[in-house]
């Protein structure tokens, strides 16, 4: 039984480890590769019983050792991704630390090793297509940007980035786009946009959550509530009268028309949070400083706000990733090339015909900031997120 | 100072602070929806928005030969709007060294200008006004001045359409007689289900991948959210790329690796026939991409608040299922689940809302098209495309109901304190 559980996990490490690493380097490297399953399971049986009969445990790490460089060897004359013996080696070595790994503190005579196994391998999976799905879209982004069409089309399985062109022709998609197709402009109108609306959001979020927080008034907690309930409501229910009623004030087609809207969209979720945030804030504190004869503008300033800057980032982010991802009434409000926001110019970028490399270097353009920012102010954000729930 | 004094002003001060946030949410949230129900009830097209008014066009019909001549312009008062238009009143300076002869009535001259008043026009009448004029030596003078080297000065009085119109019950008689009103409610619903269930258990899925511990599991975590912060118009844009049946990179892998013969339409097909069993299926393709798209959008949400949901589970409970001898799959079955089963009704209750409510995806996908058109989709289609807000907003009344009745049921039955 043992060792049958061996030779069987052996085999589908070794074949998770050759097919996943054959399928993504043709596809994102373009290289030649292609999978020899009987060599594969041959071999991940092989490395499966040796693990069997050694498991790797917490205070045994040697068969780990052991396990890789006997699947490099083992690996080598089989050449299992039919790319030559340096991959051949690294992914020989690489599936017997997986089937190794599969294989570690395992209570070989307990009922449940067949549920532990099933578990692991079902996690093993789960990596691999839960980090393919979320890579693949983008990587293919970037690539076809930097393809002229008729390159793509010799092969769209292959995903390759043409890093070798020399750099000008590299970045001809991006080069389009920025100067020929305006996206510079563009850039500037959804950075004012996404800027005023957090700024705005801000302070007007900072004053009504303080409020709901600290001040005594009747009826606040069904106010906020209320407030909170336009959250649920849909945008394109809105979008009529208010295409209709912008029109008639002449705003429609402006930016603050937008950053108006905008406001609407992120202020009660930003009161909420803010709000939330304060009442961890001892009230104390403040209370000191009214007695010194601060007011209560002055308490907030000094007091308040700077307790609170982790949650006025995440607000802050939230709201701009927000303004600067809004598609809807960015869409349907402006009609003047000069103020197009990024969104609206994908969509006049679509409806011309341009060729595809185009419209993904300008994708590229549009996600590459709030990525950026994403990934510098992850741990601010995710609170964000979280205490938000961020629509969408 | 007394309490009440003290009280009375925290609540004047808390109205000021408030009050900017309950304007703007009032002017751009509240005030749009009762819009929703006015205009619901008119026959009021996108042209409409445009305010009625007259255009006054000049012509020269005669011009003068030598001084005691006739100068003839006429001037025609044109509505080229679809609405009528309740007076118009217009003024242009007359050429110098000219004076009246004969005037339309309506029309008189002062101060060297000619004003006139006309009741109307009605959409697109015409009318047009006949000014006969003496020409002096004075005109001559100047240089024969072309009279329309002025323009007039246009006024019209009319009533705004969005007030004047009728109320009609038309709107939602025909949003009913729809032929597509069923099958639509039905693709709304199956997408907003599945779409929120997918997403669900995909974000379930991932939370349990990230609930351990190990190294680079804050990268992954940051990873996995990407679909859901990246904005919707590059993701949309990069899959309806990589879908396509032509030069997508999905068609080309799956005809590469052999599982399909011929590259498939997968955003603008219906119907797929699947071959299961000796039985044949219509998987409704369209649909079930843009579910899955809903899916590998949205599952960063639920895992996110999953994840942290897991992590806030005590340890002890494990423990204590380990003594009890549970395995595995008996551990998440009667620990685990049970600890989640709040924040995932109230994730469910949300998603569902929210994915009820979404436009932006389908529209950039498929545009509503290959059986994919849902009731937002539909709302634009009304109002936009086919540039009939009122039907439209009629729509957008019923979809309000529908919701209320989420929303009803999301207060009643969301577990207090979670999201």
């Amino acid at each position: 039984m043992r060792y049958l559980l061996g030779l069987v996990t052996g085999a589908v490490a070794a074949v998770l480890v050759f097919f996943s690493a054959a399928f993504s380097l043709a596809l994102f490297f373009g290289m030649d590769a292609e999978l020899k399953l009987g060599v594969a399971l041959l071999l991940g049986g092989v490395l499966g019983l040796l693990a069997a009969a050694v498991p790797p445990e917490k205070e045994r790490l040697w068969p780990y050792a052991v396990l890789a460089a006997l699947g490099a060897v083992l690996a080598l004359p089989f050449d299992p991704v039919g790319l030559g013996p340096l991959w051949s080696a690294l992914l020989g070595a690489l599936a017997g630390l997986v089937a190794g790994y599969g294989l570690r503190d395992l209570d070989f005579a307990s009922g449940e090793v067949l549920e532990l196994l099933g578990l692991r391998l079902l996690r093993a999976a789960g990596f691999l297509v839960f980090v393919f799905a979320v890579v693949f879209p983008f990587w293919a982004m970037l690539a076809a940007s930097l393809k002229p069409r008729a390159e793509f089309l010799q092969d769209p399985a292959n995903l390759a980035l043409p890093l070798g062109k020399p750099l000008r022709e590299l970045l001809e998609g991006y080069r389009a786009v920025l100067f020929d197709y305006n996206f510079l402009r563009y850039i500037a109108n959804t950075a004012y946009v996404a800027v005023t609306t957090m700024v705005l959001t801000l302070v007007l979020s900072v004053l009504g959550a303080y409020a709901v927080a600290r001040l005594d008034f009747p009826g606040r907690r069904l106010m906020e509530r209320a407030v909170l309930l336009t959250y649920m409501f849909p945008a394109i229910v809105l979008a009529i009268p208010l295409y209709a009623i912008f029109t008639l004030l002449g705003l429609r087609d402006t930016l603050s028309g937008l950053v108006i809207v905008y406001l609407a969209q992120t202020l009660p979720v930003a009161l909420y949070m803010l709000r939330s945030y304060f009442e961890t804030v001892p009230a104390s504190l403040e209370e000191a400083g009214l007695i010194d004869g601060c007011s209560r503008f002055e308490v907030i300033w000094r007091i308040t706000l700077p307790l609170s800057l982790p949650a006025l980032a995440s607000v802050g982010l939230y709201v701009f990733m927000i303004a600067w991802n809004e598609f809807l009434f960015a869409f349907m409000f402006l009609d003047t090339p000069e103020i197009f926001t990024l969104s609206r110019g994908m969509v006049a970028l679509n409806s011309q015909e341009v060729p595809y490399q185009y419209l993904m270097a300008g994708a590229v353009i549009v996600t590459v900031p709030v990525m950026l920012l994403f990934f510098w102010f992850e741990r601010y954000l995710v609170g964000g997120l979280t205490a938000g729930g961020v629509k969408g | 100072m007394r309490r009440g004094g003290l009280k009375a002003r925290e609540a004047r001060l808390a109205f000021f602070m408030l009050f900017p946030t309950f304007a703007i949410v009032l002017l751009i949230v509240i005030f749009p929806v009762v819009a929703d129900f006015w205009i619901a009830f008119k026959d009021i097209k996108l042209g409409d928005l445009r305010p009625p008014r007259a255009v006054v066009i000049e012509r020269v019909k005669k011009r003068p030969k030598a001084p005691g001549d006739e100068l003839v312009v006429a001037y025609r008062v044109e509505n080229r709007t679809k609405n009528p238009v309740l007076s118009t009143r217009f003024s242009d300076p007359l050429p110098p060294g000219t004076s009246p002869k004969a005037l339309p009535p309506g029309c008189r001259v002062a101060a060297g200008a000619l004003s006139c008043a006309v009741p109307g026009p009605k959409p697109g009448e015409r009318k047009e006004l006949v000014v006969t004029l003496t020409a002096t030596e004075a005109y001559f003078a100047a240089g024969k001045p072309n009279p329309r080297r002025t323009r007039p000065e246009v006024e019209s009085r009319a009533k705004n359409p969005l007030l004047a119109k009728p109320f009609t019950l038309q709107n939602f008689l025909r949003v009913f007689k729809d032929p597509e009103f069923w099958p639509m409610l039905k693709v709304t619903l199956a997408y907003t289900l599945f779409g929120t269930g997918l997403s669900i258990l995909l974000g379930l899925f991932a939370a349990q991948l990230l609930a351990v511990r190990f190294a680079g599991r804050q990268v992954l975590r940051g990873l996995f959210l990407f679909p859901y912060v990246a904005p919707v118009i590059a993701v949309a844009f990069v899959w309806v790329f990589l879908l396509d049946p032509f030069s997508g990179t999905l068609n080309a892998l799956l005809l590469k690796y052999g599982f399909i013969q011929q590259p498939i339409p997968f955003l603008s097909q219906r119907y797929f026939p699947v071959h299961f069993f000796g039985l044949t299926l219509q998987l409704p393709l369209a649909l079930t991409m843009v579910i899955l798209f809903e899916g590998w959008r949205y599952f960063p949400f639920a895992f996110l608040f999953i994840l942290a949901r897991l992590q806030a589970i005590p340890t002890e409970l494990y423990e204590a299922a380990k003594v009890d001898g549970a395995g595995v799959w008996a551990t998440f079955r009667f620990v685990t689940l049970p600890q989640l089963a709040g924040i995932l009704a109230t994730l469910f209750l949300l998603r569902f809302i929210w994915t009820f409510n979404k436009f932006d995806d389908i529209f950039l996908l498929t545009g509503g098209a290959a059986g994919t058109e849902t009731i937002t989709i539909k709302v634009y289609d009304y109002a936009f495309a086919r540039a009939d807000l009122g039907l439209g907003a009629a729509l957008a009344v019923v979809l309000f109901f529908i919701l209320a009745l989420f929303l009803t049921v999301y207060f009643r039955y969301a577990p207090k304190g979670e999201v």
